[in-house]
C-alpha cells in the first residue's frame, strides 16, 4: 500500500470541499473494496477522508411512500431492516446473497454502488488493462473470461474495450426497483436514476459511474412500491456462497386476476451495470405469467449477446436463469 | 479477558517492522478486549497489524490479507468483520474484542473460564491445524449475537466467509449449533 494521509470528515460540506480540493484523495467508508484495491496498488489516493461519522446512517420513510437508505447504513443493518424485508424483500435477498457477514457487517450501502469490477487482470498490475490504465489494453478479450460480460461491450466505433462487469448483487435488486441515488458535491445536490448511475464501457472503461469529481452519495431512494409479493433473486455461481455471481436475475412482478400488471427483470454478472430492457418488460404486461412469455422475454434480452470464449455459456445460462427467476416471482406465496 | 495488556506498551521498534519515518505515524487508541491502548501509528496500519504487530494480540491471525478467509475476523461494538479490511485509525472509538478477550475469569478458581463456542470447538473437534480457530471462533460469537441463524443450513451459510483449509466444517457447524442450541437467544 502506498502512504496516504488521513483526516475524519466532520460534516457533509466539509468532506465534499475537502475532496475537491485534492484530485487524488478518496472517501473511505466501510473500506473493503477501497483498501483492498490500495493493498494492490490498484487504487493510489494519496488523501483518504473518513466519512463514517457524517449523519448518513439511517433509514427513514420519505414522502414519497418510500425508504430512504443512508449511504452509510451498513448492507447487513439494510438487509435485516425491518421495512426492508417486509416491503422490500427483493433487495434483502440480494444483499444477503453478496459476499460473507463480516464483509457485509463492514460494507455500507453507498460502498456498494461504489465498488470496483473484480475482473482479475483489473486486479492484475502486470497486466494490461483498460479500466486500470486507459489505452493499454484488454487482457480479458483473450484471455481468461469466465466471469466476464455478454452485454453491452461493444462501443460505438463497433470495437471492445472492456468486458468487465459490475460485482454487485444489491445493485441488480436497485436496479429492478427504480431506487434513485442521491448526491452532494461541489455544485450542489443532484439525483441520479440507479439505471443511470453505472456506464457501459465504450471506449472509456476507465469510468465507472456518472459520479463527477468530488460527488458523495448521501443516500438511495426506494421507491414505494418493493414487489413484496412476487419477487425473486436469483444467483448463479461457481460454489453456493461468498463467490460473485457468474449470473444473477432480480425478478419483480404485480400480478393482479391473473395477470401481469407491471414486471421488472434486471441481469447481474453480464455487463458493466446491472442489466435491464424497460422495452421487453413492458411486453408482459396484460398477460398471463406463464413459461411461454417469459421465454419470449428471456430470448428477447439475450438477442446481441456476445460471450469471448470462457464466458459464452452465460448466454444461455442467462436466458434459462431469466424464465426461472420469473416463474419463482410467480410462485412465491404471498409475503410476510 | 486479559488483565495484563493494560501495562503492554507499544513496541513500535520491533526489528521485524518495515522502516516507517516516525514523522508518518500518529497517536491512535485503540480499546482492545476492555483495554485502551495508545499507539503511535502510520494511517496505512490496518486493524489487523495494529493487533499483532503493535499490540501483540497474535489471537487474530493473517491469512489472505484481502478478506476472503475470515482468519482475521474480530468482533468491533459486537459486529464481526475482516480486521485486514479496515484501518486501525477507523476504530479510535471503537470496542474491539478479540480471540484473547472471549474467556473470562474465574472467580471461584481465578482460572480462565473458557467462552463457551471455546469450549464447544474443543468438544466438538472443531479445528485440524487451528490456524482459521480463532476467527472461526470470533465470526461465530458474532453469528450468535446477530441472532438470524437458526438451522444448521443457516450457519453453513452464514459462516462461509470463514475458510477452513482442514475442512474441519463438520465440527464447526457441529460446535455452533451446539451452542446456538443451548443459549437460542445472545451469548
Amino acid at each position: 500500500m502506498n502512504s496516504f494521509t488521513y483526516a475524519r470528515a466532520s460534516g457533509i460540506t466539509q468532506a465534499v470541499v475537502e475532496r475537491s480540493a485534492k484530485t487524488d484523495a478518496a472517501f473511505i467508508a466501510g473500506g473493503t473494496n477501497l483498501l483492498d484495491l490500495m493493498k494492490e496498488n490498484v487504487a493510489r489516493p494519496t488523501h483518504l477522508i473518513d466519512i463514517n461519522h457524517l449523519p448518513l446512517t439511517t433509514i427513514t420513510s420519505i414522502e414519497s411512500g418510500g425508504l430512504r437508505l443512508g449511504a452509510l447504513v451498513t448492507n447487513a443493518d439494510t438487509a435485516y431492516h425491518q421495512q426492508v424485508t417486509q416491503r422490500y424483500p427483493l433487495l434483502s435477498q440480494a444483499i444477503l446473497a453478496g459476499a460473507s457477514a463480516q464483509l457485509r457487517n463492514m460494507a455500507t450501502d453507498g460502498g456498494n454502488l461504489m465498488q470496483r469490477t473484480r475482473c482479475y487482470y483489473f486486479y492484475d498490475t502486470a497486466t494490461p488493462c483498460n479500466k486500470r490504465e486507459p489505452g493499454s489494453g484488454c487482457s480479458a478479450i483473450t484471455g481468461f473470461n469466465r466471469i466476464h460480460a455478454i452485454l453491452g461491450t461493444y462501443a460505438q466505433d463497433q470495437q471492445v474495450y472492456c468486458i468487465a462487469t459490475h460485482p454487485s448483487d444489491m445493485c441488480v435488486a436497485l436496479a429492478a426497483l427504480e431506487a434513485v441515488v442521491r448526491v452532494t458535491g461541489p455544485d450542489g445536490d443532484r439525483t441520479i436514476p440507479l439505471a443511470e448511475f453505472h456506464r457501459l464501457p465504450g471506449d472509456t472503461p476507465h469510468l465507472d459511474n456518472v459520479l463527477q469529481d468530488g460527488e458523495l452519495i448521501t443516500a438511495i431512494d426506494l421507491p414505494a412500491d418493493g414487489f413484496p409479493d412476487h419477487y425473486a433473486y436469483l444467483k448463479l455461481r461457481d460454489r453456493s456462497s461468498y463467490a460473485f455471481a457468474l449470473v444473477s436475475v432480480a425478478a419483480a412482478l404485480d400480478i393482479q386476476d391473473g395477470q401481469i400488471k407491471d414486471a421488472r427483470i434486471a441481469l447481474g454478472g453480464v455487463a458493466h451495470r446491472p442489466w435491464r430492457r424497460p422495452d421487453l418488460e413492458a411486453t408482459l404486461t396484460e398477460k398471463a405469467p406463464n413459461k411461454t412469455v417469459f421465454q419470449y422475454v428471456a430470448d428477447a434480452m439475450l438477442e446481441g449477446a456476445q460471450g469471448f470464449g470462457h464466458n459464452t455459456f452465460k448466454i444461455e445460462l442467462a436466458k434459462r436463469a431469466i424464465v426461472r427467476a420469473l416463474l419463482q416471482a410467480t410462485n412465491r406465496p404471498s409475503a410476510v | 479477558m486479559n488483565l495484563t495488556l493494560g501495562t503492554l506498551l507499544p513496541t513500535n521498534e520491533s526489528p521485524s517492522l518495515p522502516a516507517i519515518q516516525t514523522a508518518t505515524r500518529q497517536p491512535v487508541t485503540l480499546t482492545v478486549n476492555g483495554v485502551k491502548t495508545e499507539l503511535q501509528l502510520a494511517p496505512w496500519t490496518s486493524l489487523l497489524d495494529a493487533l499483532r504487530e503493535y499490540m501483540h494480540l497474535t489471537g487474530t491471525k493473517k491469512g489472505c490479507d484481502h478478506g476472503q478467509c475470515g482468519a482475521c475476523t474480530v468482533l468491533v461494538n459486537n459486529k464481526r468483520i475482516n480486521a485486514c479490511l479496515t484501518l486501525a485509525i477507523m476504530q479510535e472509538d471503537t470496542q474491539i474484542t478479540t480471540i484473547e478477550g472471549l474467556s473470562s475469569l474465574d472467580q471461584t478458581s481465578s482460572s480462565s473460564k473458557l467462552h463457551p463456542l471455546q469450549r464447544a470447538f474443543i468438544d466438538h473437534d472443531a479445528f485440524q491445524c487451528g490456524y482459521c480457530t480463532p476467527g472461526q471462533i470470533c465470526s461465530a460469537v458474532g453469528l450468535l449475537n446477530e441472532g438470524h441463524a437458526k438451522t444448521a443450513d443457516d450457519v453453513r451459510e452464514l459462516m462461509s466467509g470463514n475458510i477452513c483449509r482442514c475442512g474441519a466444517y463438520p465440527g464447526i457447524v457441529a460446535a455452533i449449533t451446539s451452542v446456538m442450541d443451548s443459549q437460542p437467544t445472545t451469548v
